[in-house]
């Protein structure tokens, strides 16, 4: 049949046997995600006198921006989005469980496969376990949310096989990166990517993820890895169910296939004031940093608090910098908990905070001051994203955002830590 | 209903995302109080638009979160459309689900200085530069995106869509 998974999902969606790339289709959705923007689009809607949604079943509604709601008006903003819950008969009220990708992941709401629209652009991360997820606006959720349908253009397809014996202290964020600066952040736009290759295959669900929300940077509408016995072992875990495996044909046809060898890869920093201003760690070491974040839904996850933890043990946080910590989700803060990271890491002087995007889009919990230095695992660091618009953001990975923390400046994370988890 | 748009420009570069066009702080501010705060790597930008004006920009023009203040907050401003040489394409679906001209159109950050006159037709794509002489191709939109943008956005194709379910019985 010749079809990428965006094809395939795409076909079946719209009830035809077959699309290709630059058709227009109607597709039904299979999951519709809402943070925070459910209220707007609650509001929207009960203006038109609609007051129910095209299925409660495939309606999801998290609150990961604002939580716990640091102004009255937030606080608001909440009690109204608790009340339409209500008034519009969501089942899937997921509350505070963290920020909406990871929660919906490890729930198991995603299937490989799923077209899933959220109102939020890092909703590319669900092609972490196959399924096509992507980013729309409030207008467009407020239709989705009534219909349960919507027009998308059937995206071409890049590729990029990852390939090679990654060096140690590298991480699935270090090669995001580097495509973010060897590629630009419009390598993907108006496409889709499918991740393949030896070293995809061996990733973790959690290392997936990472690099499927950073899709978002690269311009891509979704961000795809096959789904393969590590997703049906995962998924399997998550929800007892077991999950069908899901990938392209064997002939599909793509837009550009990239060979990527990472096996000489450094550390990769992206610095200010985009994600694709890339640099190898070497070219930024010294830089003196005020705030270290680990966080939002990039890199927050129980592996990424692994290394965290690793780097910080028997460490201290230098006196002056100060480390954030967010997790992805409660439930990751739990398996934290019980694994002994959390403890590691308030013994080194870390804060930790309740999950949820945290400092990341610069509302609350972390927000930086001008002047400030900023070494992040976030996915954007665009100007006055996390606070002052005389701020400066850096992008790394867990490892040298920990590493960072310890220093009280950039340095290379491999003189701390010698593991991956690339393999 | 007439498809073609003329005005001056304000010129921006690559790579302005929606965090700049409408601060994370912002987003629930009421307009008034939300308005000086928009596009302010340009700080003499907002003093000083227009309506009816119209943005060139280079690659990538909104760039980032699928927030729908960035295109809103611009169109607010009385901006009447954006060319650029191309988009980022939450933003862009953004604004055809509110109704507002944005066309991507290789080459038009290159073919235009900050103040000249442009004329663009958003039903054909032909994009003019009155002041220079010159003529280029934007991708045009579809049938069902003009479609979409004529009607005065997606809420108002799904009121209509409404009511004509509620005709049928």
């Amino acid at each position: 049949m010749r079809m990428t998974m965006a094809e395939k999902v795409l076909a079946r969606t719209s009830g035809r046997t077959t699309v290709a790339a630059g058709d227009y289709v109607t597709a039904r959705i299979d999951r519709v995600m809402c943070h925070e923007a459910f209220t707007l689009c609650a509001l929207s809607l009960l203006k038109l006198g609609v007051s129910h949604v095209f299925d409660p079943e495939r309606v999801i509604v998290i609150l990961d921006h604002y939580f716990p709601a640091p102004s009255e008006q937030m606080a608001r903003g909440h009690a109204l989005a608790r009340q339409f819950v209500q008034q519009f008969g969501i089942r899937h009220f997921l509350g505070h469980a963290g920020i909406c990708h990871q929660v919906l992941t490890e729930q198991g709401f995603i299937r490989p496969g799923d077209l899933v629209l959220g109102t939020d652009s890092h909703s590319t991360t669900y092609g972490a376990v196959g399924a096509a997820g992507a980013g729309i606006g409030l207008t467009e959720m407020a239709y989705v949310l009534a219909t349960g349908e919507l027009w998308l253009q059937v995206p071409p397809t890049i590729r990029f096989l990852l390939e090679g014996e990654p060096s140690p202290g590298i991480m699935s964020k270090d090669v995001v990166l580097h495509l973010a600066g060897k590629f630009g952040t419009e390598v993907a736009q108006y496409r889709a990517i499918e991740y393949a290759g030896p070293v995809a295959a061996r990733l973790s669900i959690a290392s997936r993820m990472t690099m499927a929300n950073m899709g978002a940077e690269l311009g891509a509408k979704f961000a795809f890895f096959a789904a393969d016995e590590i997703t049906r072992s995962y998924l399997g875990e998550c929800s007892g169910e077991p999950a069908s495996l899901f990938g392209p044909d064997a002939d599909a046809v793509y837009d550009a296939t990239h060979h990527i060898d990472i096996s000489n890869l450094e550390p990769q920093i992206a610095c200010p004031h985009n994600p694709g201003n890339v640099k190898p760690v070497s070219e930024v070491v010294g830089l003196r940093v005020h705030q270290a974040f680990l966080g939002s839904c990039t890199n927050a996850r129980l592996e990424d608090f692994a290394v965290a933890a690793a780097i910080l043990r028997g460490r201290k946080v230098h006196p002056d910098t100060r480390l954030l910590i967010t997790p992805a989700s409660q439930q990751v803060y739990l398996e934290a908990t019980k694994s002994g990271y959390t403890e590691i890491l308030l013994n080194a002087g870390a804060a930790i905070t309740a999950s949820g995007c945290g400092a990341c889009p610069g509302g609350h919990n972390g927000v930086v001051a001008a002047d400030e230095v900023c070494i992040s695992t976030t996915n954007r660091n665009f100007r006055g994203r996390m606070g002052s618009q005389d701020a400066q953001i850096y992008l790394g990975s867990p490892a040298t955002v920990a590493a960072a923390a310890v220093a009280g400046r950039i340095v290379d994370p491999r003189e701390y830590w010698s593991g991956t988890n690339l393999s | 209903m007439e498809t073609t748009i003329r005005g001056r420009i304000w010129k921006f570069g690559d790579n302005v995302d929606t965090d700049v066009m409408a601060p994370w702080n912002t987003l629930s501010l009421p307009w008034e109080e939300r308005r000086a705060t928009v596009l302010q790597v340009r700080p003499d930008f907002v003093e000083h638009v227009r309506p009816g004006d119209l943005i060139v920009a280079g690659r990538n023009w909104g760039c980032g979160s699928s927030r729908e203040q960035a295109p809103e907050n611009i169109k607010l401003l009385g901006i009447a459309a954006v060319v650029a040489d191309s988009f980022g394409r939450i933003y862009f679906r953004n604004c055809i689900a509110i109704a507002f001209p944005n066309l991507a159109c290789p080459g038009i950050h290159a073919a235009c200085e900050e103040g000249d006159e442009i004329e663009c037709d958003i039903r054909s794509g032909r994009v003019r530069n009155l002041s220079r002489g010159l003529e280029l191709r934007a991708k045009p939109y579809t049938e069902d995106m003009l479609a979409i943008i004529q009607q005065g956005g997606l809420l108002e194709v799904l009121k209509q869509r409404l009511a004509a379910a509620a005709e049928g019985g």
